[in-house]
């Protein structure tokens, strides 16, 4: 027999929980099974993923970027006045955001700086920048976005085809590449790598910078699903995308992630909201079913990873 | 000279730089007026952050990926059934603070055993406790606004001798906190976690315990913190705790504790949680919209990191 390898043993766990939920989601909602019904469940994820796979990024050099979802929000609010009405000024500001994004990981690296701390000093930064260009909620979705979230390819919902297409991509990216072992190298030991030959400094620029690109991308999706966008709008894909990543069997520190594993997880974590208000639970109660719901998913994979090790032994 | 540079090394010495600086530059803007109220209103809203910084710094202490991201919603449950339990009389105002104290206990031990039995990392453990304990004010709150007991709300809002009540029972607690890290095996205990968890399991350190203990004891100054919060603005409100998360986080990074875990200190905090009053209420005074306001804390909390950071060479 063969055994999977351990990393698609990783991957187990998270595609698992999505299967079980999303089979419960039909048991109670079988107008769910159908085009338009999967496509509802996901659409929100498309964002989601795109914020889990920035995440994934900072985290596979062993940073953490707790300035995400203002990030995304300040994005979703360019691309819902400037992209729209100047589209060449709007692409310009997006590519210097990104470009701040390379810079914040070198600066972190040549000033020895925790992650944390510069990345929460610029979540303040974007929110202002944010609240500057939409004080009040706005703007409108140019229509080329709004025109490629809302198309119908045969078949398949364009929430799944997009995901897929993520997690494709971002797996080519990081798991695929020579960049991606170099990034990944540099989470799991930098200094190893240093002594090879390579520049640490520009591995990080990198790996910061196609973070900030994911994040543009995330916000741009937003706005094609919701039209409008507001300063606020994307606050709480700072924890999403944290938690998308560890759902997925990314690790903090050591470089050790999985793109699919983080689509996957923000999967996950979107339909866990859908399915709870099929469940009819009291609103007062649905995020604390979804914080029990990441504990029991976790709870899983201690229970998989002992099996796992147990096999090892054996 | 000597003594100039040897408190330069000590990390908090920039945060209390840079507060002197922000309070000058605030009080030159009004000509001087200000000065009073301005610093009672700092010292008013720097004790809040101080006390859940307090906890949040012996957390952080236990070494990298440590974490306490239930802060806020700690604070507005124990804010909440404490007010509910308290019902406006004055009768009951120990009661209340012990009601409170018990939620942070349980919700320390709540998110330890999660930590520990589950084996996720203090930030997805802490998260997910987070969502919990937030249902549940949402259940019990209920939309009401129940008020203090008058005594107690007199005590939050009052001072003594012109410093703040509050200020006072954040410095006794830092006090407390103080003696706890430098002059306590626990404190000792604690850096040696942060240094190296298995050097200290291997020097015979009750790692389990002392990690328990810490994320019990930053649950319990959050509730104490919550319990005076709602007391001082006259009610529980759902979103009281929201802005503590970054703060108790900003407040000991930039106080100089390191991120790293293993190297902590007290005053640094204190003169973060001012700092980061001060440059608000400083951006404030000068007429700054929403926006540039946020911009500006941003950048200038990223200025004093960059200025204050880089730990010297050989320091860890």
């Amino acid at each position: 027999m063969i055994r999977p390898s351990s990393s698609t043993l990783r991957l187990l766990i998270p595609a698992l929980s999505l299967a079980v939920l999303l089979v419960a989601v039909f048991y109670l909602q079988p107008r769910a099974m159908s085009y338009v019904g999967l496509n509802l469940l996901f659409n929100l994820a498309v964002p989601i993923a795109l914020a889990t796979i920035a995440q994934m990024m900072i985290m596979s050099v062993s940073d953490l970027d707790l300035s995400m979802g203002t990030f995304v929000s300040f994005t979703a609010c360019v691309a819902a006045t400037y992209l729209q009405s100047a589209p060449l000024l709007g692409i310009l500001i997006l590519v210097a955001a990104i470009a701040v994004y390379a810079v914040m990981g070198v600066i972190i690296y040549v000033r020895d700086l925790p992650s944390i701390v510069v990345t929460l000093g610029m979540s303040f930064v974007w929110g202002g920048f944010a609240v500057l260009l939409l004080p009040a909620p706005g703007g409108t979705a140019p229509d080329w976005i709004r025109w490629l979230m809302t198309s119908k390819p045969p078949l398949v919902p364009i929430a799944i085809v997009a995901s897929v297409v993520i997690a494709l991509i971002s797996h080519l990216i990081v798991m695929r590449s020579s960049f991606g072992v170099l990034i990944r190298g540099v989470g799991g030991n930098q200094r190893s790598l240093e002594r090879a030959g390579w520049s640490v400094v520009a591995l990080r620029a990198a790996a910061y910078g196609l973070a900030g690109l994911f994040a543009v991308l995330s916000g741009i999706a937003l706005v094609g699903l919701t039209t409008s966008a507001d300063a606020n709008i994307a606050l709480r894909y700072t924890l999403l995308s944290i938690a998308g990543v560890i759902l997925g069997g990314g690790e903090f520190i050591g470089g050790r992630v999985s793109p699919i594993g983080a689509v996957v997880g923000a999967l996950t974590l979107t339909l866990a909201g859908s399915f709870l208000s099929f469940l009819r639970i009291s609103p007062d109660w649905q995020i604390g079913a979804q914080g029990a719901i990441l504990i029991i998913v976790l709870a899983l994979r201690l229970l998989l990873n002992r099996v796992e090790k147990r096999e090892k032994q054996s | 000279m000597i003594a100039l540079r040897a408190l330069g090394r000590k990390p908090w010495i920039w945060s209390f730089f840079a507060t002197i600086i922000v309070w000058f530059v605030t009080v030159l803007f009004t000509g001087g007026a200000s000065s009073l109220g301005l610093s009672q209103a700092a010292l008013t809203f720097a004790a809040f952050s101080v006390i859940v910084g307090i906890g949040q710094m012996f957390v952080i202490t236990l070494g990298p990926g440590n974490i306490d991201l239930s802060v806020p919603a700690t604070m507005t449950l124990a804010g909440t059934l404490a007010l509910k339990l308290m019902n406006v009389e004055d009768g009951m105002i120990v009661p209340g603070l012990l009601v409170s104290i018990l939620i942070g206990l349980g919700i320390g031990i709540g998110n330890y055993a999660l930590i520990k039995l589950l084996r996720i990392p203090p930030i997805i453990a802490t998260l997910s406790m987070s969502f919990i304990i937030q249902s549940t004010a949402i259940w019990s709150n209920r939309g009401l606004r129940i008020k203090p007991p008058e005594q107690l709300a007199d005590f939050a809002t009052s001072g003594f001798l012109g410093i703040p009540n509050v200020a006072i029972v954040a410095l006794l607690l830092s006090v407390l906190a103080w003696v706890l890290l430098e002059r306590s095996i626990y404190g000792r205990w604690i850096s040696a976690i942060g240094q190296s968890m298995f050097a200290a399991r291997m020097a015979g350190i009750p790692v389990d315990g002392t990690r328990l203990a810490t994320y019990v004891l930053c649950a319990i100054l959050s509730s104490i913190c919550g319990y005076l919060l709602a007391s001082f603005s006259g009610g529980a409100a759902l979103n009281m705790g929201t802005e503590y998360l970054l703060m108790s986080i900003a407040v000991v990074i930039i106080g100089g504790t390191a991120v790293a875990g293993g190297d902590s200190n007290v005053p640094g905090i204190w003169g973060a949680s001012l700092f980061m009053f001060l440059v608000v209420s400083m951006l404030n005074t000068y007429g700054f919209g929403a926006g540039p306001r946020l911009v500006l804390t941003g950048l200038i909390i990223i200025a004093v990191i960059l200025v204050a950071g880089g730990r010297p060479v050989g320091g860890r």
